[in-house]
Protein backbone atom coordinates (compact mmCIF):
# COMPACT_ATOMS: atom_id res chain seq x y z
CA UNK A 1 0.00 0.00 0.00
CA UNK A 2 1.59 3.07 -1.00
CA UNK A 3 1.23 6.90 0.86
CA UNK A 4 0.24 9.07 -1.33
CA UNK A 5 -1.56 11.58 0.94
CA UNK A 6 -1.51 11.50 4.83
CA UNK A 7 -3.34 13.51 7.07
CA UNK A 8 -3.46 13.06 10.33
CA UNK A 9 -5.62 13.46 13.76
CA UNK A 10 -4.69 12.77 17.73
CA UNK A 11 -7.32 10.88 18.44
CA UNK A 12 -6.09 10.87 22.28
CA UNK A 13 -3.77 13.36 23.63
CA UNK A 14 -1.20 12.68 26.10
CA UNK A 15 -3.78 13.25 28.82
CA UNK A 16 -6.47 11.49 27.64
CA UNK A 17 -4.49 8.46 26.99
CA UNK A 18 -2.91 8.60 30.58
CA UNK A 19 -6.87 9.03 32.00
CA UNK A 20 -7.66 5.97 29.72
CA UNK A 21 -5.18 3.37 31.08
CA UNK A 22 -5.70 4.74 34.68
CA UNK A 23 -9.62 4.25 34.02
CA UNK A 24 -8.46 0.33 32.72
CA UNK A 25 -6.27 0.04 35.27
CA UNK A 26 -8.85 1.15 37.62
CA UNK A 27 -11.73 -1.12 36.10
CA UNK A 28 -8.98 -4.11 36.28
CA UNK A 29 -8.13 -3.86 39.66
CA UNK A 30 -11.90 -4.32 40.78
CA UNK A 31 -12.06 -7.78 39.07
CA UNK A 32 -8.64 -8.93 40.77
CA UNK A 33 -9.45 -11.39 43.24
CA UNK A 34 -6.25 -13.15 43.22
CA UNK A 35 -3.44 -10.93 42.60
CA UNK A 36 -0.65 -13.53 43.04
CA UNK A 37 -2.06 -15.37 39.85
CA UNK A 38 -2.01 -12.39 38.16
CA UNK A 39 0.68 -12.07 35.30
CA UNK A 40 0.95 -9.00 33.00
CA UNK A 41 1.81 -9.81 28.89
CA UNK A 42 1.89 -6.34 26.49
CA UNK A 43 2.00 -7.65 22.77
CA UNK A 44 5.29 -5.98 20.89
CA UNK A 45 5.45 -3.04 20.65
CA UNK A 46 2.29 -0.97 21.01
CA UNK A 47 0.90 -3.56 23.75
CA UNK A 48 4.07 -3.76 25.44
CA UNK A 49 3.69 0.48 26.44
CA UNK A 50 0.39 0.20 27.59
CA UNK A 51 0.90 -2.77 29.34
CA UNK A 52 3.76 -1.15 31.33
CA UNK A 53 1.93 2.26 31.59
CA UNK A 54 -1.36 0.09 33.41
CA UNK A 55 1.59 -1.65 35.60
CA UNK A 56 2.47 1.67 37.04
CA UNK A 57 -0.97 2.20 38.27
CA UNK A 58 -1.97 -1.61 38.87
CA UNK A 59 1.19 -2.31 41.28
CA UNK A 60 0.47 0.80 43.73
CA UNK A 61 -2.84 -0.13 43.94
CA UNK A 62 -2.71 -4.26 44.06
CA UNK A 63 0.03 -3.55 46.38
CA UNK A 64 2.70 -5.93 44.61
CA UNK A 65 4.69 -6.11 41.92
CA UNK A 66 2.74 -7.60 38.81
CA UNK A 67 5.36 -9.80 37.05
CA UNK A 68 5.69 -8.72 33.45
CA UNK A 69 6.44 -10.40 29.90
CA UNK A 70 6.41 -9.10 26.48
CA UNK A 71 5.26 -11.14 23.32
CA UNK A 72 6.85 -10.82 19.76
CA UNK A 73 4.21 -12.39 17.95
CA UNK A 74 6.01 -11.94 14.22
CA UNK A 75 6.98 -15.63 14.06
CA UNK A 76 2.93 -16.19 14.60
CA UNK A 77 1.84 -14.09 11.86
CA UNK A 78 -0.59 -15.51 9.38
CA UNK A 79 0.35 -13.30 6.56
CA UNK A 80 3.94 -14.37 5.52
CA UNK A 81 2.94 -14.26 2.36
CA UNK A 82 1.29 -10.97 2.08
CA UNK A 83 3.44 -9.44 4.39
CA UNK A 84 7.00 -9.94 2.06
CA UNK A 85 10.47 -10.55 3.95
CA UNK A 86 10.66 -7.24 5.82
CA UNK A 87 8.94 -7.37 8.85
CA UNK A 88 11.09 -5.90 11.78
CA UNK A 89 11.72 -8.28 14.03
CA UNK A 90 11.39 -7.96 17.94
CA UNK A 91 12.31 -9.91 20.78
CA UNK A 92 9.86 -12.43 23.23
CA UNK A 93 10.23 -11.62 27.09
CA UNK A 94 8.49 -13.76 29.04
CA UNK A 95 10.95 -15.91 31.57
CA UNK A 96 8.03 -16.04 34.05
CA UNK A 97 6.43 -19.40 34.78
CA UNK A 98 2.38 -18.66 33.43
CA UNK A 99 1.23 -22.27 33.75
CA UNK A 100 -1.92 -22.00 35.72
CA UNK A 101 -1.99 -17.92 36.06
CA UNK A 102 -4.45 -15.88 34.83
CA UNK A 103 -3.01 -13.87 32.13
CA UNK A 104 -3.86 -9.88 30.95
CA UNK A 105 -2.38 -9.54 27.86
CA UNK A 106 -2.15 -6.14 26.55
CA UNK A 107 -2.86 -4.67 23.09
CA UNK A 108 -2.92 -1.10 22.37
CA UNK A 109 -5.50 -1.35 19.33
CA UNK A 110 -7.71 -3.94 18.34
CA UNK A 111 -8.70 -4.40 14.89
CA UNK A 112 -8.77 -7.35 12.93
CA UNK A 113 -7.99 -10.15 15.70
CA UNK A 114 -5.28 -11.95 13.74
CA UNK A 115 -2.92 -10.38 16.29
CA UNK A 116 -4.19 -11.40 19.16
CA UNK A 117 -4.49 -15.01 17.56
CA UNK A 118 -1.22 -15.04 16.75
CA UNK A 119 -0.44 -14.01 20.29
CA UNK A 120 -2.49 -16.61 22.09
CA UNK A 121 -1.08 -19.22 19.65
CA UNK A 122 2.66 -17.92 20.92
CA UNK A 123 1.55 -17.81 24.51
CA UNK A 124 0.17 -21.16 24.60
CA UNK A 125 4.02 -22.28 23.78
CA UNK A 126 5.16 -21.05 26.60
CA UNK A 127 2.36 -23.13 29.27
CA UNK A 128 -1.16 -23.50 29.98
CA UNK A 129 -2.28 -20.55 31.53
CA UNK A 130 -5.75 -20.57 33.50
CA UNK A 131 -7.21 -18.10 31.34
CA UNK A 132 -6.41 -15.13 29.77
CA UNK A 133 -8.13 -11.33 29.82
CA UNK A 134 -7.69 -9.17 26.88
CA UNK A 135 -7.16 -5.69 27.69
CA UNK A 136 -6.98 -2.63 24.63
CA UNK A 137 -6.23 0.91 24.33
CA UNK A 138 -8.83 0.88 21.68
CA UNK A 139 -11.10 -1.15 19.73
CA UNK A 140 -11.39 0.28 16.50
CA UNK A 141 -14.25 -2.65 15.03
CA UNK A 142 -13.23 -4.24 12.19
CA UNK A 143 -13.25 -7.87 13.58
CA UNK A 144 -12.52 -10.89 10.82
CA UNK A 145 -12.06 -13.38 13.56
CA UNK A 146 -14.66 -14.09 16.97
CA UNK A 147 -12.26 -12.16 19.29
CA UNK A 148 -13.56 -9.72 21.75
CA UNK A 149 -11.60 -7.65 24.88
CA UNK A 150 -12.85 -7.93 28.08
CA UNK A 151 -11.33 -4.15 28.79
CA UNK A 152 -11.79 -1.40 25.88
CA UNK A 153 -10.19 2.42 27.05
CA UNK A 154 -11.51 3.59 24.05
CA UNK A 155 -13.88 2.37 21.09
CA UNK A 156 -14.04 3.58 17.99
CA UNK A 157 -15.87 2.41 14.39
CA UNK A 158 -13.18 3.38 11.87
CA UNK A 159 -13.58 2.54 7.64
CA UNK A 160 -9.93 0.78 7.41
CA UNK A 161 -8.39 2.63 5.62
CA UNK A 162 -6.58 4.22 8.88
CA UNK A 163 -3.69 3.06 10.96
CA UNK A 164 -4.16 4.02 14.43
CA UNK A 165 -0.99 4.52 16.34
CA UNK A 166 0.82 5.22 19.87
CA UNK A 167 3.50 8.17 19.81
CA UNK A 168 5.41 9.02 21.83
CA UNK A 169 5.84 12.59 21.69
CA UNK A 170 8.24 13.44 24.99
CA UNK A 171 10.07 10.70 27.11
CA UNK A 172 6.98 8.61 29.25
CA UNK A 173 4.26 10.98 27.18
CA UNK A 174 2.17 9.05 24.75
CA UNK A 175 -0.92 10.18 22.41
CA UNK A 176 -2.97 8.12 20.31
CA UNK A 177 -3.04 9.44 16.59
CA UNK A 178 -5.14 8.05 13.37
CA UNK A 179 -3.51 8.90 10.00
CA UNK A 180 -5.68 8.30 7.08
CA UNK A 181 -4.40 6.52 4.03
CA UNK A 182 -5.55 6.86 0.57
CA UNK B 1 14.31 2.66 13.37
CA UNK B 2 14.29 1.71 9.21
CA UNK B 3 12.63 -1.30 7.97
CA UNK B 4 15.28 -3.95 7.45
CA UNK B 5 16.10 -4.53 3.85
CA UNK B 6 15.64 -7.92 1.95
CA UNK B 7 14.32 -8.76 -1.23
CA UNK B 8 16.70 -11.66 -2.26
CA UNK B 9 15.46 -14.58 -3.72
CA UNK B 10 18.44 -16.69 -3.11
CA UNK B 11 21.59 -16.47 -0.69
CA UNK B 12 24.61 -17.75 -2.50
CA UNK B 13 27.33 -15.68 -1.07
CA UNK B 14 28.13 -13.33 0.97
CA UNK B 15 29.52 -10.99 -1.93
CA UNK B 16 26.18 -9.75 -2.75
CA UNK B 17 25.34 -8.38 0.64
CA UNK B 18 24.87 -5.43 1.75
CA UNK B 19 25.11 -4.17 5.28
CA UNK B 20 21.38 -3.28 5.59
CA UNK B 21 20.54 -7.14 4.51
CA UNK B 22 23.18 -8.58 6.71
CA UNK B 23 21.79 -6.40 9.71
CA UNK B 24 18.17 -7.85 8.78
CA UNK B 25 19.52 -11.26 8.98
CA UNK B 26 21.31 -10.83 12.30
CA UNK B 27 17.94 -9.00 13.51
CA UNK B 28 15.98 -11.61 12.93
CA UNK B 29 18.82 -14.48 14.23
CA UNK B 30 19.01 -12.70 17.49
CA UNK B 31 14.98 -12.79 18.16
CA UNK B 32 15.08 -16.78 17.13
CA UNK B 33 17.50 -17.38 19.98
CA UNK B 34 14.88 -17.21 22.22
CA UNK B 35 12.85 -19.95 20.65
CA UNK B 36 15.77 -22.43 20.93
CA UNK B 37 15.93 -21.75 24.89
CA UNK B 38 11.80 -22.68 25.29
CA UNK B 39 10.24 -25.79 26.18
CA UNK B 40 8.23 -25.60 23.18
CA UNK B 41 11.04 -25.31 20.46
CA UNK B 42 8.83 -24.50 17.34
CA UNK B 43 7.38 -21.22 15.73
CA UNK B 44 4.58 -22.20 13.16
CA UNK B 45 5.58 -19.41 10.59
CA UNK B 46 6.92 -21.90 7.58
CA UNK B 47 4.07 -24.21 7.96
CA UNK B 48 3.03 -25.98 4.53
CA UNK B 49 6.88 -24.76 2.97
CA UNK B 50 8.74 -27.99 1.88
CA UNK B 51 12.65 -27.28 2.04
CA UNK B 52 15.08 -29.75 0.20
CA UNK B 53 18.50 -30.18 1.61
CA UNK B 54 20.30 -31.42 -0.85
CA UNK B 55 23.83 -32.52 -0.10
CA UNK B 56 26.81 -33.33 -2.83
CA UNK B 57 29.30 -33.73 0.04
CA UNK B 58 28.76 -35.04 3.28
CA UNK B 59 28.29 -32.56 5.22
CA UNK B 60 26.39 -33.90 8.97
CA UNK B 61 26.80 -30.42 10.81
CA UNK B 62 25.92 -27.86 8.27
CA UNK B 63 23.16 -30.26 7.32
CA UNK B 64 21.61 -31.17 10.65
CA UNK B 65 21.54 -27.43 11.41
CA UNK B 66 19.54 -26.84 8.18
CA UNK B 67 17.49 -29.75 8.79
CA UNK B 68 16.86 -28.63 12.98
CA UNK B 69 15.98 -24.87 11.67
CA UNK B 70 13.71 -25.71 9.39
CA UNK B 71 11.43 -27.59 11.91
CA UNK B 72 11.69 -25.35 14.20
CA UNK B 73 10.03 -23.34 11.78
CA UNK B 74 7.42 -25.81 11.56
CA UNK B 75 8.68 -26.56 7.64
CA UNK B 76 8.70 -30.10 6.26
CA UNK B 77 12.31 -30.69 5.56
CA UNK B 78 13.89 -33.86 2.98
CA UNK B 79 17.11 -34.40 2.99
CA UNK B 80 18.60 -36.09 -0.45
CA UNK B 81 22.07 -36.86 -0.07
CA UNK B 82 23.51 -37.29 -3.69
CA UNK B 83 26.57 -39.38 -4.70
CA UNK B 84 28.29 -37.53 -7.24
CA UNK B 85 31.23 -39.75 -8.08
CA UNK B 86 29.46 -42.33 -10.31
CA UNK B 87 27.61 -39.88 -12.81
CA UNK B 88 28.83 -36.90 -14.92
CA UNK B 89 28.37 -33.71 -13.14
CA UNK B 90 25.96 -32.36 -16.18
CA UNK B 91 23.97 -35.26 -16.31
CA UNK B 92 23.10 -35.58 -12.22
CA UNK B 93 22.60 -31.93 -11.54
CA UNK B 94 19.83 -31.84 -14.86
CA UNK B 95 18.46 -35.40 -13.38
CA UNK B 96 18.30 -33.34 -10.11
CA UNK B 97 16.98 -30.32 -11.48
CA UNK B 98 13.89 -32.23 -13.23
CA UNK B 99 13.18 -34.46 -9.52
CA UNK B 100 12.92 -30.71 -7.61
CA UNK B 101 10.91 -29.36 -9.96
CA UNK B 102 7.93 -31.95 -9.54
CA UNK B 103 8.64 -32.05 -5.83
CA UNK B 104 7.69 -28.24 -6.03
CA UNK B 105 9.88 -26.86 -2.92
CA UNK B 106 9.76 -23.51 -1.61
CA UNK B 107 13.35 -23.77 -0.93
CA UNK B 108 16.40 -25.58 -1.58
CA UNK B 109 19.24 -25.63 0.32
CA UNK B 110 22.60 -26.76 -1.62
CA UNK B 111 25.96 -27.90 -0.90
CA UNK B 112 27.96 -28.96 -4.07
CA UNK B 113 31.47 -29.29 -4.74
CA UNK B 114 31.26 -26.27 -7.74
CA UNK B 115 29.77 -23.23 -7.73
CA UNK B 116 28.24 -23.16 -10.62
CA UNK B 117 26.18 -25.67 -9.43
CA UNK B 118 24.29 -23.00 -7.58
CA UNK B 119 24.01 -21.03 -10.42
CA UNK B 120 22.46 -23.16 -12.72
CA UNK B 121 19.94 -23.92 -10.38
CA UNK B 122 19.55 -20.64 -9.36
CA UNK B 123 17.93 -19.93 -12.85
CA UNK B 124 16.82 -23.13 -13.58
CA UNK B 125 14.36 -23.34 -10.27
CA UNK B 126 11.39 -21.25 -8.81
CA UNK B 127 12.53 -22.16 -5.59
CA UNK B 128 14.55 -19.85 -3.19
CA UNK B 129 18.22 -21.57 -2.64
CA UNK B 130 20.69 -20.85 0.12
CA UNK B 131 24.07 -22.02 -0.34
CA UNK B 132 25.56 -24.29 2.05
CA UNK B 133 29.22 -24.44 0.75
CA UNK B 134 30.11 -24.75 -2.97
CA UNK B 135 34.27 -25.79 -3.08
CA UNK B 136 36.47 -23.44 -2.22
CA UNK B 137 33.93 -20.50 -3.25
CA UNK B 138 31.85 -19.25 -0.09
CA UNK B 139 29.84 -20.35 2.64
CA UNK B 140 27.15 -17.68 3.53
CA UNK B 141 25.30 -19.09 6.50
CA UNK B 142 28.79 -19.64 8.65
CA UNK B 143 30.14 -16.62 7.79
CA UNK B 144 26.62 -14.87 9.24
CA UNK B 145 26.30 -16.99 12.44
CA UNK B 146 30.02 -15.59 12.84
CA UNK B 147 29.26 -12.41 12.47
CA UNK B 148 25.95 -12.73 14.63
CA UNK B 149 28.64 -14.36 17.78
CA UNK B 150 31.22 -11.31 16.88
CA UNK B 151 28.35 -8.61 17.01
CA UNK B 152 27.39 -10.43 20.44
CA UNK B 153 30.56 -9.64 21.74
CA UNK B 154 31.17 -6.16 20.58
CA UNK B 155 30.54 -4.51 23.64
CA UNK B 156 32.72 -6.60 25.95
CA UNK B 157 35.36 -5.99 23.69
CA UNK B 158 34.52 -2.20 24.01
CA UNK B 159 33.08 -1.91 20.45
CA UNK B 160 30.35 0.07 19.30
CA UNK B 161 30.21 -1.61 16.06
CA UNK B 162 32.60 -3.52 13.33
CA UNK B 163 34.19 -0.43 12.32
CA UNK B 164 37.74 -0.88 13.53
CA UNK B 165 37.32 -4.04 15.04
CA UNK B 166 40.46 -6.79 13.91
CA UNK B 167 39.73 -9.74 12.59
CA UNK B 168 42.47 -11.90 12.47
CA UNK B 169 41.55 -15.33 10.60
CA UNK B 170 44.51 -17.53 11.17
CA UNK B 171 45.34 -20.99 8.57
CA UNK B 172 44.63 -22.62 5.44
CA UNK B 173 42.64 -19.54 4.03
CA UNK B 174 43.73 -20.88 0.22
CA UNK B 175 41.26 -23.78 0.80
CA UNK B 176 38.44 -22.15 3.21
CA UNK B 177 35.33 -21.06 2.18
CA UNK B 178 34.77 -20.22 5.03
CA UNK B 179 37.65 -17.68 5.04
CA UNK B 180 36.31 -16.44 2.03
CA UNK B 181 33.09 -15.27 3.04
CA UNK B 182 33.52 -14.30 7.00
CA UNK B 183 36.08 -11.95 4.93
CA UNK B 184 33.83 -10.69 2.58
CA UNK B 185 30.98 -10.40 5.17
CA UNK B 186 33.42 -8.41 7.75
CA UNK B 187 34.67 -6.11 4.93
CA UNK B 188 31.07 -5.04 4.28
CA UNK B 189 30.59 -4.78 7.73
CA UNK B 190 33.61 -2.20 8.00
CA UNK B 191 36.14 -4.30 10.42
CA UNK B 192 39.84 -4.89 9.01
CA UNK B 193 40.15 -8.46 8.91
CA UNK B 194 44.12 -10.41 8.35
CA UNK B 195 44.60 -13.48 6.65
CA UNK B 196 47.53 -15.16 9.47
CA UNK B 197 49.28 -18.29 7.33
CA UNK B 198 52.21 -19.81 5.42
CA UNK B 199 52.21 -18.46 2.03
CA UNK B 200 51.29 -21.42 0.07
CA UNK B 201 47.74 -21.29 2.33
CA UNK B 202 46.99 -17.98 1.25
CA UNK B 203 45.01 -17.68 -1.50
CA UNK B 204 46.96 -15.47 -4.27
CA UNK B 205 46.36 -11.62 -4.54
CA UNK B 206 44.33 -11.79 -1.43
CA UNK B 207 44.51 -8.39 -0.45
CA UNK B 208 42.77 -7.51 -3.87
CA UNK B 209 40.41 -9.85 -4.17
CA UNK B 210 39.31 -9.92 -0.45
CA UNK B 211 40.18 -6.83 0.48
CA UNK B 212 42.16 -8.37 3.82
CA UNK B 213 45.85 -7.63 5.17
CA UNK B 214 48.22 -10.90 4.85
CA UNK B 215 50.46 -11.74 7.83
CA UNK B 216 52.93 -14.46 7.26
CA UNK B 217 54.05 -14.41 11.10
CA UNK B 218 51.83 -16.05 13.44
CA UNK B 219 52.47 -13.05 16.35
CA UNK B 220 52.34 -10.35 14.19
CA UNK B 221 48.89 -11.67 12.48
CA UNK B 222 47.35 -11.94 16.30
CA UNK B 223 49.00 -8.37 17.53
CA UNK B 224 46.09 -6.34 19.00
CA UNK B 225 43.00 -8.43 17.09
CA UNK B 226 39.87 -8.68 18.48
CA UNK B 227 38.61 -11.27 17.02
CA UNK B 228 41.03 -14.45 16.69
CA UNK B 229 39.01 -17.21 14.40
CA UNK B 230 41.24 -20.59 13.67
CA UNK B 231 40.67 -22.37 10.40
CA UNK B 232 40.62 -26.12 10.20
CA UNK B 233 43.58 -27.18 8.60
CA UNK B 234 41.56 -29.43 5.78
CA UNK B 235 43.74 -32.59 6.53
CA UNK B 236 41.91 -34.50 3.63
CA UNK B 237 42.72 -31.97 0.84
CA UNK B 238 46.40 -31.99 1.86
CA UNK B 239 47.46 -34.60 0.08
CA UNK B 240 49.35 -32.83 -2.45
CA UNK B 241 52.06 -31.55 0.21
CA UNK B 242 50.89 -28.20 1.29
CA UNK B 243 52.65 -28.90 4.55
CA UNK B 244 55.70 -30.76 5.96
CA UNK B 245 54.29 -32.19 8.51
CA UNK B 246 50.65 -31.94 10.78
CA UNK B 247 53.43 -31.82 14.28
CA UNK B 248 55.54 -28.82 12.64
CA UNK B 249 51.88 -27.01 11.66
CA UNK B 250 51.29 -26.52 14.95
CA UNK B 251 54.51 -25.66 16.13
CA UNK B 252 54.57 -22.52 13.57
CA UNK B 253 51.20 -21.72 13.37
CA UNK B 254 49.21 -23.65 16.57
CA UNK B 255 47.24 -21.20 18.23
CA UNK B 256 47.83 -21.56 21.89
CA UNK B 257 47.48 -19.42 24.63
CA UNK B 258 51.16 -17.33 24.89
CA UNK B 259 50.50 -16.48 21.81
CA UNK B 260 47.03 -14.85 22.00
CA UNK B 261 48.60 -12.66 24.62
CA UNK B 262 49.73 -10.76 22.12
CA UNK B 263 45.66 -9.83 21.10
CA UNK B 264 43.59 -7.21 22.71
CA UNK B 265 42.42 -7.82 25.78
CA UNK B 266 39.14 -9.58 26.34
CA UNK B 267 39.86 -11.33 22.72
CA UNK B 268 37.57 -14.11 21.53
CA UNK B 269 38.52 -17.77 19.32
CA UNK B 270 36.30 -19.06 17.11
CA UNK B 271 36.57 -22.21 15.04
CA UNK B 272 34.22 -23.04 12.33
CA UNK B 273 34.36 -26.97 13.59
CA UNK B 274 35.32 -29.72 13.24
CA UNK B 275 38.05 -28.65 15.20
CA UNK B 276 41.48 -30.76 14.87
CA UNK B 277 42.53 -30.50 18.40
CA UNK B 278 46.61 -29.77 18.55
CA UNK B 279 46.87 -29.04 15.05
CA UNK B 280 45.33 -25.37 14.34
CA UNK B 281 44.51 -24.43 17.66
CA UNK B 282 46.10 -26.32 21.44
CA UNK B 283 43.20 -28.04 22.81
CA UNK B 284 42.98 -26.30 26.00
CA UNK B 285 42.33 -22.88 23.95
CA UNK B 286 39.25 -25.03 22.34
CA UNK B 287 37.48 -25.37 26.12
CA UNK B 288 38.47 -22.23 27.40
CA UNK B 289 35.44 -20.45 28.68
CA UNK B 290 37.01 -17.47 28.94
CA UNK B 291 38.14 -16.74 25.06
CA UNK B 292 36.47 -19.75 23.21
CA UNK B 293 33.04 -18.77 21.73
CA UNK B 294 33.15 -22.13 19.50
CA UNK B 295 29.87 -23.36 21.41
CA UNK B 296 28.06 -20.38 20.87
CA UNK B 297 28.69 -20.59 17.40
CA UNK B 298 27.24 -23.51 17.24
CA UNK B 299 24.07 -21.89 18.58
CA UNK B 300 24.27 -19.39 16.53
CA UNK B 301 24.24 -21.36 13.22
CA UNK B 302 20.84 -22.71 14.42
CA UNK B 303 19.39 -19.10 14.71
CA UNK B 304 20.80 -17.69 11.71
CA UNK B 305 19.48 -20.78 9.20
CA UNK B 306 16.25 -20.33 10.98
CA UNK B 307 16.30 -16.55 9.69
CA UNK B 308 17.85 -17.02 6.55
CA UNK B 309 14.75 -19.58 5.60
CA UNK B 310 12.48 -16.74 7.32
CA UNK B 311 13.75 -14.17 4.77
CA UNK B 312 14.02 -16.11 1.96
CA UNK B 313 10.71 -18.11 2.09
CA UNK B 314 9.23 -14.58 2.94
CA UNK B 315 10.34 -13.31 -0.64
CA UNK B 316 9.60 -16.45 -2.40
CA UNK B 317 5.87 -16.70 -0.91
CA UNK B 318 5.26 -13.21 -2.39
CA UNK B 319 5.96 -14.11 -5.62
Amino acid sequence: MTLVNAREEILLSAQETRAAIHLLADQICADITQPKKRVMVGIRRGGAVVAQLLRERLNPLLGLELPMGSLDITFYRDDLRTIGPNPVVGATDLTMQIDDKRIILVDDVLFTGRTIRAALNALFDYGRPEAVDLVVLVDRGGRQLPIQPDYAGHILATGGRDSIKLVESQPGEWHLVRRWLE
Amino acid sequence: MGTPLWNRKHLLGMADLTREEIHSILEAAASLREVNRREIKKVPTLRGKTIINLFYENSTRTRTSFELAGKRMSADVINMSVASSSVKKGETLVDTLATLHAMNPDLVVIRHPESGAQEFLARHLDAALVNAGDGRHEHPTQALLDLLTINDHLPLLGRAGFEGLIVAVCGDSLHSRVARSIALGLRTMGAEVRFVGPPGLIPPHAEEAFGVRVFHHLEQGLANAHVVMALRLQLERMNVGFIPSVREYFTFWGLTRSRLAKAAPNVIVMHPGPVNRGVEIASELVDDPECSVILEQVANGLAVRMAVLYRLCGVGGGR
